[in-house]
């Protein structure tokens, strides 16, 4: 078990935001979490790398108790996370972005190495190498926040809302890239708004509602529950 | 008379520019020996400018006094650009760092040549242990998670107190041992005089920076916790108490030497302009490969985004606090130049008011732009003090105050016309990243596809 999330219970202030949330993940899986706004899916992924600190629960990680690990601390044992929103360094260059994903490693050589695959799975982001994050397309910055995260070479990459604001054909474009890399070797845990899409790549799913999971399964028996069509799916 | 003096103020601060160009230019050069040879000369044309040669000075007392004002506002103003342009702090405060960088050093170097070591010893001794008790308690704090920032801040509090008090003791222990080789002002001693004397200002001046660097730690460490403005505030109001610790120094502190309100007359004049130049080569060349290093983008990433630096595995805290360290290091250095050129201190060049300089340097140059920071140092001293004060001069006693109407006018004229600051973010010769530059000549192979040219592409 790569990720195992116990009973976890996140507070914002006085409001009770996940009630005893507890899902695992395998490795090599792709795992969705989907739901409405406010479900809570941000809050266990910002939970999860230790943005945000449960006041109860565990979480473990490759059988380590990472609940209380400052966020620094949990990227170095090989979760990355990439934040919702992108919130990629608009003044720095595409190089210098990727090089901070790497900020946690120092063999050079090793770096150049993820850097080169992480162009070989986004050629687009190599042409751009020199030009400031900022000035990049929606999608494009998109393909350098998920490589940004891909630098510190993780084993578990979190990947909160990466359909956010893009067109129809950059969302498959991203997914389908999402699933390369998850066939390279990269476990990789999905919180997503458009569900059909992210349903259609993951293995398997925990449906969220107002900070509890109220379902889970194989991804396409999730797709297949009437519930969730009706709610989520639009059919 | 006017017009004249006009276009010679002009064509030396133009000059100046080309100078720094060249100066940052030839620094950059890939072959080490092109750059050690023009540093050289950069260093010699000013030296030879400011030699008498049978009462012809290139540059006179008045123009070499801007230099040397220049020169250390350079210091001070990059440290703030780190502080505030790199890592996003707010900070009101650095010039209360610029003074007691100042009052240090120059309290070491007056006591030295007045046959007292302990000035010395003591700084000496106590930046040492205080530097050794923080690294300790670093060390030890972080075995334990969630410790209160103020509760640590206790632990580092008692620990620097603890080494200062050894290091006082060890320095009047010490001291017998040195005051018989110092002699006195009149009749200095084999280590007041020559080479040894030299030696000593050197280590003044790293002293009181390193001095000033713990300084900033301590205050810093409960303080940026605070939010961006709050610091701000807080950082004004550390300017005004050391503003007035320097004020009662003979009286509330024990250093009767400083002579309180009076000022500090009476210290070496060690700061020869190869000094100014090192001290300034030395704190652009750390500046530099600072900001070009993994350090340096994590300290860009966290003005952007804390919550994404996080997620990069950046500790936001620790990054703030050395950012702010090495900011008020600069600050110090710069302090303890200007104090051995100038020979005499008040308070009143501390004055908080005053304290706004380094941030309207900044800003003018542009925030996050060292090269802009450099040149607007430069250009600040001279158009102020050089072309405003005398220009202004010769147009009746009262006059000159019309330089404080005309300089904010040029600020917002500025601030309107390039909001990004003078220079934005170009960067001249070494200041640029060299890497970037050698991987795009090796990358030369044109975009292939459909996609639109990068606009950066063979700048």
């Amino acid at each position: 078990m790569l990720l195992e999330v116990d009973n976890l219970n996140v507070y914002y202030g006085a409001i009770h935001a996940l009630q005893g949330v507890s899902f695992n993940v395998e490795e090599g899986e792709i795992v969705t979490l989907i739901g409405a706004n406010g479900a809570g899916k941000s809050t266990t992924l910002r939970t999860i790398s230790g943005l945000l600190q449960p006041r109860t629960g565990s979480i473990k990680f490759k059988g380590k108790e990472i609940s209380t690990t400052p966020a620094e601390q949990i990227v170095r044992l090989g979760i990355s996370q990439v934040p919702e929103g992108r919130k990629i360094f608009a003044p720095l260059t595409v190089r210098e972005n990727l090089m901070m994903g790497a900020y946690t490693r120092t063999d050079k050589n090793e770096i150049e190495q993820s850097m080169q695959l992480v162009f070989s799975s986004f050629p687009r982001l190599k042409e751009r190498i020199d030009q400031l994050g900022g000035t990049l397309s929606g999608g494009e910055q998109q393909m350098l926040a998920t490589g940004r995260g891909l630098m510190s070479k993780p084993s578990l990459l979190l990947l909160d809302e990466p359909s956010m604001g893009l067109s129809p054909i950059l969302v498959e474009e991203i997914f389908r890239i999402i699933q390369e890399i998850n066939k390279q070797g990269t476990t990789i845990l999905l919180v997503e708004q458009n569900a059909l899409m992210a349903l259609s790549i993951s293995h398997r799913a925990y449906v969220l509602e107002t900070g509890r999971i109220v379902l889970s399964g194989d991804a396409h028996e999730v797709a297949e529950n009437p519930q969730v069509k009706s709610a989520y799916l639009g059919v | 008379m006017e017009v004249g003096f006009l276009l010679g103020s002009l064509l030396k601060i133009a000059l100046l520019l080309g100078y720094l160009y060249g100066l940052l230019r030839v620094m950059g050069h890939p072959k080490l020996w092109v750059k050690a040879l023009g540093v050289l000369a950069a260093f010699a044309v000013i030296q030879v400018a400011l030699t008498d040669f049978n009462g012809f000075k290139l540059l006179n007392a008045f123009d070499q006094g801007l230099l040397f004002q220049a020169a250390t506002m350079t210091m001070v103003a990059l440290g703030l650009n780190l502080i505030y342009g790199f890592n996003g702090q707010f900070s009101l405060g650095q010039w209360g760092f610029y003074g007691i960088g100042a009052y240090c050093a120059a309290d070491i170097t007056y006591r030295w040549v007045n046959g007292d070591a302990r000035g010395f010893l003591v700084v000496g001794i106590g930046i040492i242990l205080g530097g050794l008790a923080i690294w300790g308690i670093g060390a030890f704090l972080k075995r334990y998670r969630g410790i209160p920032v103020l509760s640590s801040f206790t632990f580092y509090i008692l620990g620097v107190v603890a080494a200062g008090f050894l290091a006082v003791k060890l320095g009047a222990l010490l001291n017998p041992l040195f005051a018989p080789l110092l002699g006195t002002p009149a009749n200095p001693g084999p280590l007041a005089s020559g080479l040894a004397l030299q030696v000593v200002f050197f280590f003044a001046v790293i002293f009181a920076g390193a001095f000033t660097a713990e300084i900033s730690f301590l205050f810093g460490l409960p303080v940026l916790s605070l939010g961006s403005d709050y610091f701000g505030i807080a950082t004004l109001g550390f300017a005004i108490v050391i503003n007035t610790l320097m004020v009662n120094s003979d009286t509330i502190l024990p250093f009767p030497e400083m002579k309180g309100g009076r000022g500090m007359i009476g210290i070496p004049k060690l700061t020869t302009w190869f000094w100014a130049f090192f001290f300034l080569l030395v704190v652009i060349i750390l500046m530099r490969n600072l900001i070009h290093s993994s350090t340096g983008r994590a300290i860009m990433s966290v003005r952007e985004d804390e919550t994404a630096s996080r997620a990069m595995g950046i500790n936001v805290a620790e990054n703030k606090l050395l950012t702010f360290v090495v900011g008020c290091f600069f600050a110090g250095i710069g302090g303890a130049v200007y104090a051995h050129y100038i020979g005499f201190l008040s308070p009143g060049t501390f004055d908080f008011l005053v304290g706004f300089n380094p941030l309207i340097i900044v800003v003018f140059g542009g925030l996050g732009s060292m090269t802009g920071t450099i040149a607007a140092s430069f250009g600040w001293v001279f158009f102020l003090e050089g072309l405003l004060r005398v220009l202004l001069s010769q147009m009746g006693t009262e006059a000159p105050t019309w330089r404080y109407v005309l300089y904010p006018i040029t600020l917002l004229l500025l601030i309107l016309i390039r909001p990004q600051g003078l220079l934005g973010n170009v960067e001249w010769g070494f200041l640029k990243s060299v890497k970037v530059a050698s991987r795009q000549k090796e990358a030369g192979t044109p975009p292939t596809g459909d996609a639109p040219q990068s606009i950066q592409e063979g700048a």
